[in-house]
């Protein structure tokens, strides 16, 4: 538990350094780079599948129909992975593309 | 999923009250559950020191090399923190979190031949071992981690430039940062009429894919990535740059025409090895074919399986069926996929040979499929096989993730795949010999494994699968362990031997290749002790070790 919350403090700390200076347009980029051959809707998008299955109908299946996602939330995932995810490393996601990333991708969250 | 639920909501008041410690250990906590976290990380500064040394090296002299590295690739791409190591674990490993998982010191992550080339002179220097790797997305056999712990990753990825694509001549010059999705963006983009031929997953490189003997699915022969490479560039355990093939010569304008040159050809020293970091490499690539048509053959008498596997290799050395043919079946019910790829009218005519070569097994049915002609609209794009029409996705690791019928499945696996000989007898011996060896190795059913999925990727050949569920729990992976090795030897006592295996299984597999004594494996060490002197370039990969470190 102490390792997940400093691994947490890094990660927002990536963030809160990183996010000011993103370039408009990489959040995107990077997410049709990385994220969009396994997250978007239809066939063929193990992503997708596993969370259809892990929420049922409670949250939509697609990540960029979420509303719940912190740009916290997503960078946790994206470093450490979850199930059949594996994390991503700095040479193909850097700390100041994974800022953009998440902020593009959490453009729908609400905070609670 | 309340769990979840408040996972995520504590992480967003954990980053609205950052840096207030309280929080961030409640998003944590409820994090822990669901995404695995790594060991205990330490402040992420590129300077941070790495807890772990590489075995034999003072911390005093990793300190001179990280720094002379640092100086070569800059601060940002030499990675010694606890955190950013993490990330070079290998998230399948069957020693998860184990004694046993194989774990990197540091990662260092060149973008240039220059830089690769200093940073080998450095660790060599300093008898560092390094392990390079190109997209590190070698899941199933080792992932990104190193086969000997302690190594530096010497992470490509930053070198991912295209650097010829020829379009007349049909191949193509990458990088081994270059992933196969990349390939295809850029022949798309410059609206080449060539195909790439990927493995399932897109993500991969197409050197590393190559280097760990990997395949893919579309036609022959660029399905067998390492047969269809032509011309290398590697640095070896010195630092001095070898070209191969015709890239020997100055001014070559061939090195991806003919991939012998002259003289002792040495490619193949690179295919599984550890003799060099490949920095550049050719492939052929196929021009577009006009169609693709399949059909499938069934026979339902075991004995028919014996004339079904014999047409089916008279057709492919004839050079009719080119596709990657798909081979299902138990006991009695065998049936071969067989895709055609080519000009359309060319094609139909062999389908009609493969008809009447197929009719002559009483009793076998053919099933002729549509022809699909290229290049494919969106809407059949959408339903086919992306792979076998050389279009790279990743729609492969649904068959790790949540479905229906396995709504908490461990996440990961890793392959057993032994060659066998590519006829009907050798496929009903071994079809037997799962079943009967299936109790035992499975306690009785209470292991589920996967297979074996029958796979011709390679011309010849027939690879009998068999996938081991991993995931981060202990016991089952122990448990899978076992079987996996158990599995080896039983396979190895009929005279069938692994193609590839895991990076943790790599000394038990080349074992089995005793011949004389292990002959093979005294002369690839001698070969290695003569380049690789100081035995920093991937140390026991593929079972190769260098002098120190072998065992008497
Ligand atoms: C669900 C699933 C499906 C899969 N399907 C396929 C498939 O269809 N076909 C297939 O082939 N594989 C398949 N795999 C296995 C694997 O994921 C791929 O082969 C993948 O392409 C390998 O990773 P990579 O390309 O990133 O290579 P890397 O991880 O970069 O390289 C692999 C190894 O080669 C060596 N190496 C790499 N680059 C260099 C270099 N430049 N110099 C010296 N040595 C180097 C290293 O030892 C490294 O560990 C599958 C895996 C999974 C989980
Ligand atoms: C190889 C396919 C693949 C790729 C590529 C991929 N993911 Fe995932 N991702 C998955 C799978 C599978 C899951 C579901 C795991 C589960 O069911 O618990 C997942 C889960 C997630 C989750 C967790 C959501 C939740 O509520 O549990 C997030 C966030 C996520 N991915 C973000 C990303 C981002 C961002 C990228 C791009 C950088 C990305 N993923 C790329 C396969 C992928």
């Amino acid at each position: 538990m102490r390792a997940a919350t400093a691994t947490l403090a890094l990660i927002l700390a990536a963030l809160a350094g990183a996010a000011s200076a993103a370039e408009p347009g990489l959040g995107e980029s990077v997410y049709k780079r990385w994220c969009v051959h396994c997250h978007s809707s239809g066939r063929g998008n193990p992503g997708t599948e596993s969370l259809r299955v892990k929420y049922k109908d409670s949250l939509p299946a697609v990540l960029l129909d979420r509303t719940d996602l912190s740009p916290q939330a997503i960078a946790l995932f994206v470093r450490q992975g979850v199930l059949s995810m594996p994390p991503f490393r700095k040479t193909e996601i850097t700390d100041a593309e994974l800022a953009a990333l998440a902020d593009y991708m959490a453009s729908k969250y609400v905070k609670p | 999923m309340t769990d979840r639920r408040s996972f995520l909501q504590a992480a967003a008041a954990a980053a609205a009250a950052m840096p207030a410690a309280s929080s961030l250990a409640a998003a944590a906590a409820a994090g822990a559950q669901a995404a695995t976290p790594p060991p205990a990380p330490r402040p992420a500064t590129s300077a941070t020191a790495p807890s772990r040394l590489p075995p034999g090296v003072s911390r005093a002299d990793f300190n001179k090399v990280l720094t002379a590295w640092r100086g070569t690739v800059g601060g940002d791409w030499v990675f010694t923190s606890d955190a950013d190591v993490a990330l070079y674990r290998d998230a399948y490993s069957p020693y998860w979190d184990e004694p046993e998982e194989r774990v990197a010191s540091a990662a260092v992550a060149p973008q240039t031949l220059e830089q690769v080339q200093a940073v080998v002179r450095v660790a060599n220097q300093y008898r560092v071992p390094l392990y390079a790797i190109s997209t590190g997305r070698n899941l199933a056999y080792g992932g990104s981690a190193p086969a000997y712990s302690g190594s530096v990753v010497l992470d490509l990825k930053r070198m991912n430039r295209v650097l010829e694509v020829s379009e007349r001549n049909a191949y193509a010059l990458v990088e081994p940062g270059v992933n196969y999705l990349d390939l295809y963006e850029h022949i798309t983009r410059a609206n080449l009429d060539v195909w790439i031929d990927p493995p399932d997953p897109g993500w991969g490189s197409v050197i590393g894919n190559a280097l760990d003997g990997g395949g893919g699915w579309t036609a022959s022969p660029f399905r067998d990535h390492f047969g269809s490479h032509c011309g290398m560039e590697v640095v070896l355990a010195n630092g001095e740059v070898v070209r191969t093939g015709m890239g020997a010569l100055p001014n070559s304008k061939s090195w991806q025409h003919n991939k012998w040159g002259y003289g002792p050809w040495v490619d193949g020293l690179f295919r599984q090895g550890n003799m060099g970091v490949v920095t550049k490499m050719g492939f052929y690539l196929m021009p577009r074919p006009e169609a693709m048509q399949s059909a499938t053959v069934q026979v339902t008498r075991t004995e028919d399986a014996v004339p079904l596997i014999d047409t089916l290799n008279l057709l492919e050395s004839q050079h009719v069926v080119n596709g990657s043919t798909q081979l299902f079946g138990a006991g009695a019910s065998w049936s071969v996929q067989i895709p055609i790829y080519g000009p359309e009218k060319v094609v139909r005519a062999q389908m009609e040979y493969c008809k009447d070569k197929f009719a002559k097994i009483a009793n076998s049915r053919f099933t002729e499929g549509e022809l699909v002609r290229t290049p494919l609209d969106a809407a059949t794009l959408a339903r086919v096989r992306k792979v076998n029409f050389g279009v790279p996705d990743l729609s492969t690791f649904a068959m790790l993730g949540r479905n229906a019928q396995n709504p908490s499945p461990p996440g990961g696996h890793i392959g057993f795949s032994p060659i066998i000989p590519r006829t009907g007898e050798a496929l009903l011996e071994y079809s037997k010999f799962y079943t009967d060896n299936l109790p035992a190795v499975s306690e009785r059913g209470t292991l589920r494994f996967q297979g074996p999925v029958y796979m011709t990727n390679w011309d010849r050949t027939l690879v009998a699968m068999i996938m081991f569920p991993i995931g981060k729990d202990k016991i089952m992976n122990a448990k899978m362990r076992a079987a996996f090795e158990k599995w080896v030897q039983l396979a190895a006592e009929r005279g069938w031997g692994e193609y590839r295996t895991p990076a943790v299984f790599q000394d038990l597999v080349a074992n089995t290749y005793s011949y004389n004594n292990r002959s093979l494996t005294r002369m690839r060490e001698t070969i290695k002790d003569a380049l690789d002197p100081n035995g920093i370039l991937s140390p026991g990969r593929y079972g190769v070790w260098p002098k120190h470190l072998r065992k008497a």
